[in-house]
Parts: C-alpha cells; structure tokens; sequence
C-alpha cells in the first residue's frame, strides 16, 4: 500500500483567529475569492491533513462564493469538498455544485424519544437487537419489504416525510418534527434518470452499509435541562437514532447530474482546481436540474428514515407489548448532513439568498427562526451529532451565534482518521465485537469487516469535535446519549 | 513504473477507497479496474462467470469514459444483482473527440447468504481522476465513495 495521505502539521499554513478557529489565507492556493475557515482545537488541527486544507482551499476558488470556504470541526478528506464543508454561493451570481452535497444525498439523522428507561431494556438487549435487524433490512445488496410503483415514487420524490406518513409509515407529527417538514421545495421527478428509479424503487425502508446505523441508546447526561425538556428528553430514558440517507436513488441521481455538469464547466468557462467540484451558474437549466433532482433524492431519503422508524416503533410495540403512544416514541427531530438548500442569511448586513451546501454538516437554526418546529422555536432546533459505533452521541441546540459565524451550521459526526482498509489491518471486527460486549454494547452486523471498518478507533473523539462546537458556539451542547445495541449493514 | 502482479493497487485514503490500475493496453487497465472496484466491496477471487452483462458506453472524454463505465457496473450489480469479477472489453475506441467502449463484464447472481460484503462502494468520483499512458502501458487512478 501506498502511503499518499501522511498527515503534515497544518500550523504553518493557516492563520490562528482564536482558540478554534484558524484562517487559510487567499494566498494558499491561487484563484481563491474568499479565505477559508476551519473550526477545531489545536489538538484536532494536529490530526488535520494537508489534503483537507486544500479542499478548503478548493471550494474556495467557485464562483459566488460568500464569506468563507468553512469546515467543521469533524473535517477530513473527502472528494470535492472537505467532508465537513459548508459554503454558501449566491442565488445569482454564484454556483451550485453536486461535489458539496454528496452520493449519499440527505444522509441524515433522526432521534427518536421514548418512555422506557435504560433498566428497562438493558436485559433484553440482545433480543431486541436480533429482532431489529431482522425487521429492518440493512447491508449490501439488501432489499425493502415494500415494492413501491411507479407513481408512489414520484410522490415520494415530491413530497419525502408526507408520503411516508400518508402511506401509513408514521403519524403527522413526525413531519413537523423534521428539518423543513421533511422535503425540499422544487423537486421534479422529470430530471430523474430511470436508473436513478430502479435503484430507488425497492430500497424504501433499507439502512444500506458503511457508517450508517441504526442504535437502541440512554441518555445519560444532561448539560442543559431545560431545553432537554423541551426536546423530551430526561436523563436515563432510553433513545433510538437512525443514521442513513437517500441509497441508490441518491447515489445515481449524483451520477447522472455530476456527468452533464462536468461538461457545463466547459461551456460556462469555469476554471475548477478538482473535478469533483463540476458546477455550473446557479440559474443555469444544468444546475437547476441538478437541484430538482437532488430535491427528489433528499426527498426520497426522508421517506426512507420514517418508513425505517415505522418498522422500528413495530418492532418495540410487540417486543414490549404497548402501543407507540404509551411508549412514548415521538420523533425528537430529523437532520439531513449532505444537502444544498436556498435559504436567506444576513451577509455584510444585508439579506441574501444563498445555495448553502452542507457536505457532512448539519443545519443549526436558532432560536426565533420560522423553518424551527413551533414546539422548539423557542430555543432553536436540535442538532444531532451521532458518534462513532460505540462511543457517545450528542443532542445540541442552535443558536444565533451560528448564523453570524457559520451560515447556521455545525458539524456532522465524529469525523474519521483511519481508512477502511487500514482499519481492517488494525482491527479484527470479532475482536471490536467482543470489546464493545464488555462495555456492555451489543452489535448486529452483516460481517465482521464491517465491524472492523467502522470500530471507534477509526474515529476522531466525538466529544472533542462537540466541544469545538460548543465552544464556538455554532450549536450548545443539551444531552449526552450512549449507545447500548447497534445495528450495522 | 513496475506493474503490480494483479493489475491493481489501493491508495490510502481516510473516507473512501483509492487505487490505481495498470495494462499493457487502455483496455486492460479499465478492466482491471472493475477488478479493483469489486475487491473494495467483495473477494472476486471465487466469482464465477455464469453471468454475462453486454455493456456499450459513449462519453464525451477518456476520463468520462472510466467514470461511467464503473458507474455501470455498480448500477447492474445493484439492480441486476449480480456480483462481477471478470470484464473484457473488446476495445475502446474515439471518433469525433468521443470516446467510446464495448464491454462484456462476468459474473453470478447475488446470494446474500454465499457472498460477504464488506464495505458498499456508493459511487465513482472525478476526484484524483488520472488516465494516463506510461512507457509501458497504461495506468488509471479512481477514488471510490464508500
């Protein structure tokens, strides 16, 4: 194996601004608009490589570019843009590019409460998990129960969390209870492929594999309880997250979209540093069909995670014998981490409207806003950071501070530090299977390797990257919730 | 450049999977990155060729060109089902500054209780993209989204 990514100290390259946050300068890279912004501790800047600045730098370069070219503090080498990438174009001047929203288009994040506590379920753990993975197809290759026609596709495309609910996967305040009710405005099924159809028709309900998951969790710190209470949560009560995205459907519509737009840089002279970044003017047909397309793939993934949390409720309604309701099993919220979206900001005191594409963050709306559910409005929405297999999984809540600094974003996840292959070298998945057992967390995987692949080891400190967060004050930290069964593809 | 022995090799990369393939002629660098792509997910070292798929491609550039022929071979694979592990291409070919290729990729129907998985290859990136001719042959570059 080749070693092409060593990590090099980043301190040279970049300009410290305060304590967790650090300026690549305009000189980096040349054809930079706007300097870069990283958010992270010196410890996590230590780990940072070289590559990951000049994706910064990168993104930096497109036109119509606001601000900042930002990464989370969760930020590592991607394809495109940084995974932890936020950057905001202008709705005329600038560009909208399939490389800082993803293959996985709306891979995203829902928590949902419950009334049970830890003691409750902590026995019977291991049965449980068994009957969750049973329900709930996940893997390579695996398929969904429902075979969805032609015109329920396009419904789902259109309208995301509302189909679901309406097909009878859910109950209505599981939309309010979504980032933007569960849909993007403007998708049109016409801009995608057929390919895109046949991938996405029979994985409605499928968790897929990598670092997706699905967890049975406790919540077992609270930083804030008062808006803990507002989100339902108290300390000891059992949570469940369902980490995955929109599958086939999303992977293709990228595809497809990233091929036509790859030949518009040509026509619309654009001048790229990375293939990847292909885009073309946000006005243009070739971007606009991206983003209708992308529309039905972020779409389709919401369907996706409340058709899973339907199943999931089922599975909990016979194992303990009560019904949703007097289980308490509401969905908390719903976060998508790989999307773009329109949304006004205040930009050098002036509204704007922007393209901002989120690559691996979350949205972190503050307290007041119109698109925070009324039962948060009044201390902003949750931001659900999920951590690695294993370790803690944090609830934020969001802030002012995000929209002057971040463009009302926060980081995603963990972020991680060691490839899959190396990590199967380092790591035996039946060995990570056993460790986590004596920690009292049970794992369901397809196989062992993708144990492996995705033991806590591979991760940077989910806790250090919430800290940063925190500290910065993009997003405040609410609950701890740690893990006592996962399922894995 | 030596070549390694089974015509790939993977690149370290920290979120996705990288490698570079290799062929005295374009084609057998194309194929053997159909092999690399497949090894990300599965060992194709048992993989019959009970299987046929006929696959004919037209891209704008040679770049293009690898992009979506690994990009069809991950749409057949999930949509027919089935897991390859052996591809011929009968040649590739230009005219008018398009780039096009005729392919027939072997392989058996997915039995999810026979074939273990590990990591999914989601898509095929234009990042790090390289189709470049060397003294000796022919040498490609991919990175993979997992």
């Amino acid at each position: 194996m080749t070693d092409e990514t060593k990590t090099t100290d980043a301190f040279d390259l970049v300009t410290k601004i305060d304590d967790n946050t650090w300026e690549v300068p305009t000189d980096y890279k040349l054809g930079m608009r706007v300097p870069g912004r990283i958010f992270v501790s010196e410890t996590l800047m230590h780990g940072l490589e070289k590559q990951t600045l000049d994706q910064v730098a990168n993104v930096a370069t497109l036109p119509g570019i606001q601000r900042y070219s930002m990464a989370m503090p969760d930020a590592h080498l991607g394809y495109g843009f940084p995974i932890g990438g936020v950057a905001a174009f202008d709705k005329e001047e600038g560009v909208i590019s399939p490389g800082g929203v993803g293959f996985d288009i709306n891979c995203g994040v829902r928590l949902i409460r419950t009334n049970l506590q830890e003691e409750d379920v902590r026995p019977h753990i291991k049965e449980l998990m068994s009957r969750l993975f049973r329900d709930i197809p996940s893997g390579v290759g695996s398929k969904s129960r429902i075979r969805a026609s032609d015109s329920e596709l396009d419904d789902a495309f259109i309208n995301g969390s509302r189909w679901a609910v309406e097909a009878g996967y859910g109950v209505e305040a599981d939309i309010e209870h979504c980032e933007g009710s569960g849909f993007i405005e403007g998708a049109d099924p016409a801009k995608v492929s057929d390919k895109a159809r046949k991938r996405g028709k029979p994985q409605f309900g499928t968790l897929g594999s990598g670092n997706h998951f699905l967890e049975v969790q406790y919540v077992d710190k609270l930083y804030d309880s008062d808006v803990a209470s507002t989100f339902g949560l108290e300390e000891g009560q059992v949570t469940i997250m369902i980490h995955c995205g929109s599958r086939g459907a999303g992977h293709q519509i990228c595809t497809d979209h990233l091929r036509v737009l790859s030949q518009a840089v040509k026509k619309y002279g654009i001048d790229l540093p990375d293939k990847q970044l292909a885009c073309a003017p946000a006005q243009s047909t070739e971007a606009q069909n991206y983003f209708k397309a992308m529309a039905c793939g972020a779409n389709y993934a919401w369907a996706n995670r409340q058709v899973i949390t339907h199943w999931t409720r089922g599975v909990f309604e016979r194992f303990f014998g009560k019904d949703m309701d007097d289980l308490g099993m509401d969905l908390v919220y719903d976060v998508a981490h790989n999307v773009a979206k329109l949304e006004e900001h205040m930009i050098d005191g002036k509204k704007k409207e922007v393209y901002v594409h989120r690559k691996g963050a979350t949205r972190a709306f503050p307290p007041g806003h119109h698109d925070v559910p009324n039962a948060y409005r009044a201390v902003g929405q949750p931001v659900l950071i999920p951590g690695s297999m294993g370790t803690a999984s944090y609830v934020l809540h969001g802030t002012e501070a995000a929209m002057d600094i971040s463009f009302g974003s926060a980081c995603h996840g963990a972020g991680r530090v060691m490839s899959r292959s190396h990590a199967k070298h380092e790591f035996y998945g039946e060995d990570v299977r056993k460790s986590l057992e004596a920690r009292g967390i049970t794992v369901k995987a397809t196989h062992p390797s993708v144990i492996a692949e995705e033991a806590p080891g591979v991760y940077k400190s989910s806790s250090e990257v919430v800290n940063v967060v925190h500290n910065v004050g993009i997003a405040k930290k609410v609950a701890r919730v740690l893990p006592i069964g996962v399922a894995k593809g | 450049m030596p070549m390694p022995t089974k015509g790939y090799e993977y690149l370290e990369h920290t979120a996705d999977a990288k490698f570079r393939a290799y062929g005295n002629t374009l084609e057998e660098a194309f194929q053997n990155a159909g092999v690399a792509m497949f090894n990300v997910m599965i060992n194709t070292g048992g993989i019959s060729d009970e299987v046929s798929e006929k696959i004919e491609l037209t891209s704008e550039d040679l770049d293009g060109l690898l992009v979506d022929w690994l990009s069809e071979l991950l749409y057949l694979f999930e949509v027919e089902q089935v897991v390859f592990g052996k591809f011929k291409i009968d040649g590739i070919t230009e005219k008018d500054g398009n780039y096009s290729l005729s392919a027939i990729a072997y392989g058996e129907s997915l039995d999810l209780s026979r074939h273990k998985f590990g990591t999914e290859v989601k898509a095929v990136t234009y990042n790090s993209l390289k189709v470049e001719e060397i003294t000796d042959g022919w040498v490609v570059q991919v990175v993979v989204d997992t």
